[in-house]
């Protein structure tokens, strides 16, 4: 009766942005639209996932991913339990399919995980029913912050196809870039990514991105410029002199700002160090929509663990 | 039309439909006789919107007075989530002012098993304190599987649990009637 059959979402996991489609993509982000009004009630509760369990499994620290997998388990009424690194059976010698198999006998709904190495949610996905998200494997993914960035700029540019999308940054060490670029590249924006060349690997023009070597040309006519974290932590050695000096050189400051677009938005996914790649003036200035983005995050969240908790074996 | 319905008889058509909901809105009316500024009506997604939407209508005609429109989308309060397989897509609700103190009239264009009422009066008690729920159905087919019944009916049709009621208006569906069709017999 309808006159287009909406798509309904079948897969089991989330795992990774590169093998969505467009229109799953598109899925999770107008469910997200819908979920952001409950944010707003004085009742912050839906009943939908009453009666299921969701485990948050964070072997890499995390403050903002897992506090906005909380609340959203939380709004949906689900049951969540977490597990940090520190006290976990890993640290006391057991593998991780073992740790998986223990995990899958408490029959959970959903897994959410974070690991410091790619593919570890992949295996544990194969190796468990629940459903499972990836939080963020490595460099490798980190799907949920890329669709709420994309539910970010949707919100404030009405669309993503034809936009011109600047990252610029800690290339190298960024999950966040990765899921970013694939989710990008699907919806028809251009992106361009930048950094020094100490931390940008050589593969990335294979990604289908522009890569500029200068803050100046990176962001020329950008509609939207994310800014990434330096991961001092992951660095074996220090990819430039100093922060000062990276700051001079690629910290996004309002004197810079010029050559982008006039309502360009700046975007960041946290945690940020104010005078390393971002100036304060610009964190908290106009174009700043970093803590939209925060915000954001719990609907983005809320709608795939609906999603996802809807498919069941029967229906894969 | 979904698939493998074959259309059996349509019960109303524009005509009789727009002179039903004005009735339903003359009762409305009627009942909330001076208390009109307190009245919000709340069409369920999907084709209870359009209904709440001729119903204000109506009433703004008859009295000269605009009454909020809001719209409920009882998805995730439903009580077979778990049961029927892929998620049914979320469109939101929206809810035009607080309704606390307010006479919330609850409109959708089939009353059926119940359930989805239920769900309705769930998701607005999480929106406030109302200071009377009401409902409004265009039709009332019977087959109730709780206890709920209507405060505003257009038409009762009594139905097999075979049969279908097909509510088509013309904002959703191109086309204003109701008919009503017939599920394909078990071989």
């Amino acid at each position: 009766m309808t006159p287009e059959t909406p798509i309904r979402w079948r897969r089991k996991d989330l795992l990774g942005i590169a093998e969505l489609s467009p229109a799953e993509i598109e899925l999770i982000l107008d469910t997200a639209e819908s979920f952001s009004e409950i944010g707003e009630r004085a009742i912050k509760k839906v009943p939908t996932l009453r009666g299921k369990t969701v485990l948050n499994l964070f072997f890499e620290a995390s403050t903002r991913t897992r506090s906005s997998f909380e609340i959203a388990e939380k709004r949906l009424s689900a049951d969540n339990i977490n597990f940090s690194t520190s006290g976990s059976s890993l640290e006391k010698g057991e593998t991780l399919v073992d740790t998986a198999l223990n995990l899958q006998a408490m029959a959970p709904d959903l897994v959410i995980i974070r690991h410091a190495h790619p593919g570890v949610p992949h295996m544990l996905a194969k190796r468990i029913k629940a459903g499972v998200i990836n939080a963020g494997d490595g460099a490798h993914e980190h799907p949920t912050q890329a669709l709420l960035d994309a539910f970010t700029i949707r919100r404030h540019k009405g669309r993503l196809a034809g936009l011109k999308v600047a990252i610029l940054g800690d290339i190298e060490h960024s999950r966040v870039v990765r899921s970013n670029i694939h989710l990008l590249n699907k919806m028809g924006a251009k992106v361009t990514i930048g950094g020094p060349r100490t931390l940008m690997p050589v593969e990335m023009e294979a990604m289908g991105v522009e890569v500029a070597y200068t803050l100046e040309d990176a962001i020329r006519d950008a509609d939207v410029i994310m800014m990434l974290r330096v991961q001092l932590e992951r660095q074996g050695r220090m990819a430039f002199p100093s922060v000062k000096e990276y700051f001079q050189l690629f910290g996004l400051t309002t004197a810079r700002l010029a050559a982008a677009r006039d309502d360009v938005i700046i975007m960041h996914p946290g945690p940020m160090n104010r005078g390393t790649e971002i100036a304060s003036e610009v964190a908290d200035g106009p174009y700043s929509v970093i803590l939209e983005q925060v915000t954001h995050g719990v609907s983005v969240r809320m709608a795939i663990l609906y999603l996802l908790s809807g498919v069941h074996e029967e229906t894969v | 039309m979904a698939k493998n319905l074959t259309p059996k008889t349509t019960i109303l058509d524009a005509k009789q439909m727009a002179r039903i909901i004005r009735r339903m809105a003359g009762e409305i009316a009627e009942r909330h006789h001076g208390n009109l500024g307190s009245v919000l009506l709340a069409g369920i997604r999907t084709r209870g919107v359009p209904l709440a939407e001729k119903i204000a209508a109506e009433i703004e005609r008859m009295e000269g007075a605009k009454l909020p429109v809001g719209i409920l989308d009882i998805t995730l309060y439903r009580d077979d989530l778990s049961t029927v397989g892929p998620q049914p897509q979320v469109k939101g609700t929206h809810l035009p002012r607080s309704i606390d103190d307010c006479a919330v009239i609850l409109c959708d264009d089939v009353l059926y098993t119940g359930r989805t009422v239920r769900a309705a009066l769930d998701e607005l008690i999480d929106f406030g304190r109302p200071r009377i729920v009401q409902l409004a159905v265009l039709i009332d087919r019977g087959h109730r599987e709780l206890p709920i019944q209507a405060d505003f009916v257009g038409k009762k049709v009594p139905t097999s649990q075979s049969e279908i009621i097909e509510v088509s208006f013309l904002s959703t569906d191109s086309t204003e009637q109701v008919r009503i069709l017939e599920r394909p017999t078990a071989k």
